[in-house]
């Protein structure tokens, strides 16, 4: 078969479609948005009847998976390394569950941070739940590695974990496509009793998937992509995981490596490759994307072994993503002159566009709460948080998703005046409904301005789960009406605006203000449309 | 073969589009290919970049080692700059003149100009001028693209029919512009490295 650039992510949500994916359950999160995204737009797909949806939030897309697992189908939940905190839950207690039919979740780690509050290791996670966790160095192993995760998930029925990160999800290269396989039939679970978490059938499950883990590992030291490769100098042994190992091949335009290398791209750790290579060399050098995972391993707590080098001991710097020249200066590679980047070149930040909403409601944000002073706006994570660098400098938190309504309440109750929790309408739907719901039980004193803008517009304009809704949600809670405001962020309105965000600062009690006002990269892309429509 | 390319610009510059129809060529010529671009966060008017990778031998790295890239393409003159320290000692610097002014302390023109002209091998152009000239500012990134094209070690005629194949479904009229304006830049190209 002809070869097709994708992406990272493409490859593995074309692969879903080609390994018999019933569906796929997502939020949107960079840098896993293309793999919903592109079974969404894929015709293939909507012909097999594939189910692609957008949810409300990470843990109702998981547990959508799951519940697609248990009806026997094969289902892929996606999302961003921050999503899987919000999954967690579902996540851990999937792992004791078990799968009828295959269930991935593919996450995707952003390290150093490119569009993320933090730079987590799923790995932790995977070997946390302790299931099989799968990580692609380039884009066809992610192919192929969705097809070998659904037949994985299956043979043990355990959900399986595929980690990529930011550089393999958006970086596109050729992929040779397999056979299409079909749909599983529908197929309750053998024992109607294997998903119900009481803890006498739990501690039966949790027991099996202890029993699997030699099994999994049995898996690991036999995964065609786990590999050891003899070297003659065994002055190092390297272990490269993942990505970590394409740096280290570039490092050898020969793709001769003098060294042992074991490259590890499936786990549980395969331990006879690793230990052969502990006994063969003087020292270990550990080459891994993310945390210190398999260094930490290797070393113990008392690391009284042999020597390992890798992000702990300083070989590598702690933080950030690898690259070629990291890796190669690990290796003890003369470092060549690298020009500089002259004295002039200014950064250039990320900021709101021309015309965006958000520029009207910070303008009048700012001027409303001038009198109380800076510091009391919670706000949350969007395009919105852009409000947080200059000119405007509105807000003072972004934690994660849903935290600046719980945040603000915890400010109230601690005496702050006002508090102000400033969301966007996705991120309210995501995770903010909860907590203005405990703000309503205790009348809490917060002004929340939920910024609906009518898309998800950070990652690119993906349906706004309460589209239309956010009033009724809001009165649904306990909103008082006469506090549920609705403004129409516009220059010309900015008086009438700034009145009405002074009028529920003052009010003592739950208040809503909603500027609402189309994102203007969603309403360019209809206006666009209507155009071409036209002609 | 081996072509390093890092693509660099200001996020909805079009740097992407350039990306694609090198991509679809290099498809064409049974290359290998590589290209790690930026999405997220800085496609919000925040710098962007791509790394670019062709080669005849199966590829390593999505990222370019720095010091070895064999051309920076860049649709904005100070961004062509930030990512100097990927350009390898005899590689090219091919920037669009025109800034992208979205912040506040944008440098002095004259010296950024004056930064771009030390290295060893540059071409400089206004894309946007020579765009608009043909019919659509827009074009820009494609005029730079044409500017780029004679240091890409493939056929110039693949690079047209990528144009073909990539601006078709939008119709004859913009695959004529953007064929244009790939001409045009590796006119000026060629015209710079012979003077
Ligand atoms: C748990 C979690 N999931 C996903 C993301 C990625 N993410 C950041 S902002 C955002 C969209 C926010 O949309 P909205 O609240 O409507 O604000 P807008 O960007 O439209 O202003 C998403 C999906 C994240 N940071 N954390």
């Amino acid at each position: 078969m002809q070869k097709q650039l994708l992406l990272g992510d493409e490859a593995i949500a074309q692969a879903g479609i080609d390994a018999g994916m019933s569906g796929i359950f997502a939020y949107p999160g960079t840098p896993s948005t293309e793999i919903t995204e592109y079974v969404r737009g894929s015709k293939e797909a909507k012909q097999k009847g594939i189910v692609a949806s957008w949810a409300a939030n990470e843990k109702t897309a998981a547990e959508a998976a799951l519940g697609m697992s248990y009806a026997g189908k094969r289902s892929i939940t996606a999302m961003k390394h921050v999503g899987l905190n919000v999954a967690a839950d579902v996540f851990l207690n999937a792992s004791i569950t078990g799968a009828n039919g295959g269930i991935l979740f593919v996450v995707a780690d952003d390290p150093s941070m490119h569009s993320s509050q933090n730079e987590q290791d799923s790995r932790v996670y995977g070997k946390f739940a302790m299931i099989p966790i799968l990580e692609p160095t380039n884009q066809q192993e992610a192919y192929d590695m969705v097809h070998e995760g659904f037949d994985l998930s299956e043979r043990h029925k355990v959900p399986v974990m595929i980690r990529i990160t930011t550089r393999l999800a958006h970086s596109r290269a050729g992929v040779v496509r397999k056979e299409s396989r079909d749909q599983n039939q529908f197929k309750l679970p053998e024992n109607l009793r294997q998903f119900v978490l009481l803890p006498a059938i739990a501690r039966k499950q949790y027991q099996s998937l202890l029993d699997n883990q030699p099994l999994f590992q049995k898996e690991s030291e036999e995964s065609p992509w786990n590999s050891y490769r003899p070297g003659e100098d065994k002055s190092i042994g390297i272990i490269a995981c993942g990505l970590a190992h394409n740096y280290l091949m570039e490092n050898y335009p020969d793709r001769k490596v003098p060294y042992p290398v074991v490259k590890v791209s499936q786990y549980p750790l395969p331990y006879k490759n690793i230990e052969k290579l502990y006994n063969e060399c003087y020292r270990i050098l550990v080459l891994e994307e993310g945390y210190p995972v398999v260094e930490e391993m290797l070393k113990g707590f008392m690391n009284v072994g042999k020597e390992i080098n890798g992000r702990l001991d300083g070989t590598l710097p702690r933080a950030g993503e690898l690259n070629p020249n990291i890796v190669g200066k690990a290796l003890g590679f003369n470092q060549y002159e690298i020009p500089e980047v002259p004295d002039l070149v200014a950064k250039r930040p990320p900021s709101l566009c021309k015309g965006c909403s958000h520029i009207d409601s910070f303008i009048g944000l700012n001027e409303a709460i001038a009198e109380y002073g800076k510091g009391r706006v919670f706000s949350d994570i969007g395009c919105y948080t852009l409000s947080a660098l200059p000119p405007y400098e509105s807000i003072n938190t972004c934690v994660d998703m849903g935290a600046s309504i719980t945040m603000a309440k915890g400010a109230a109750d601690a005496g702050m005046k006002p508090a102000v929790a400033v969301i966007g309408d996705s991120t309210f739907t995501h995770s903010g409904i909860t907590g203005l719901l405990d703000a309503v039980n205790e009348n809490t004193n917060i002004t929340v301005i939920i910024l609906d803008n009518a898309t998800t517009g950070m990652t690119g304009g993906q349906p706004s789960a309460a589209f239309g809704r956010i009033e009724d949600i809001c009165r649904g809670v306990g909103v008082d009406e006469a506090h549920i405001r609705v403004i129409k962020p516009l220059r010309k309105n900015h008086e009438e605006n700034t009145r009405i965000m002074k009028e529920e600062l003052a009010y003592e009690g739950v208040s809503v203000i909603i500027p609402r006002r189309e994102c203007i990269q969603t309403l360019n892309k209809r206006m666009r449309q209507k155009f071409k429509d036209k002609k | 073969m081996k072509n390093d390319i890092i693509l660099a610009g200001v996020g909805g510059q079009g740097i992407l589009s350039i990306a694609a129809i090198i991509g679809y060529a290099a498809v064409e010529s049974n290359l290998y290919l590589k290209q790690a671009e930026v999405h997220g966060m800085s496609q919000r008017g925040g710098d962007v970049q791509s790394h670019l990778r062709l080669s005849s031998d199966e590829i390593a790295s999505d990222l370019i080692p720095q010091g070895k890239a064999d051309m920076i393409i860049s649709v904005e003159p100070m961004e062509a700059l930030r990512y100097l320290p990927y350009l390898g000692p005899e590689g090219w610097l091919i920037t669009n003149t025109e800034p992208f002014v979205n912040i506040p302390d944008y440098p002095d023109e004259e010296a950024i100009m004056q930064e771009i002209k030390k290295l060893k091998r540059n071409v400089t152009l206004d894309a946007g001028k020579i765009a608009g000239e043909l019919g659509n500012k827009k074009s820009a990134n494609v005029v730079i693209l044409g500017a780029a094209s004679p240091f890409i070690d493939i056929p110039f005629a693949l690079l047209e029919d990528a144009i073909r194949k990539l601006f078709g479904r939008k119709g004859e009229e913009v695959v004529a512009i953007n064929l244009d304006a790939l001409r045009a830049g590796r006119e000026v190209a060629k015209s710079e490295i012979n003077s």
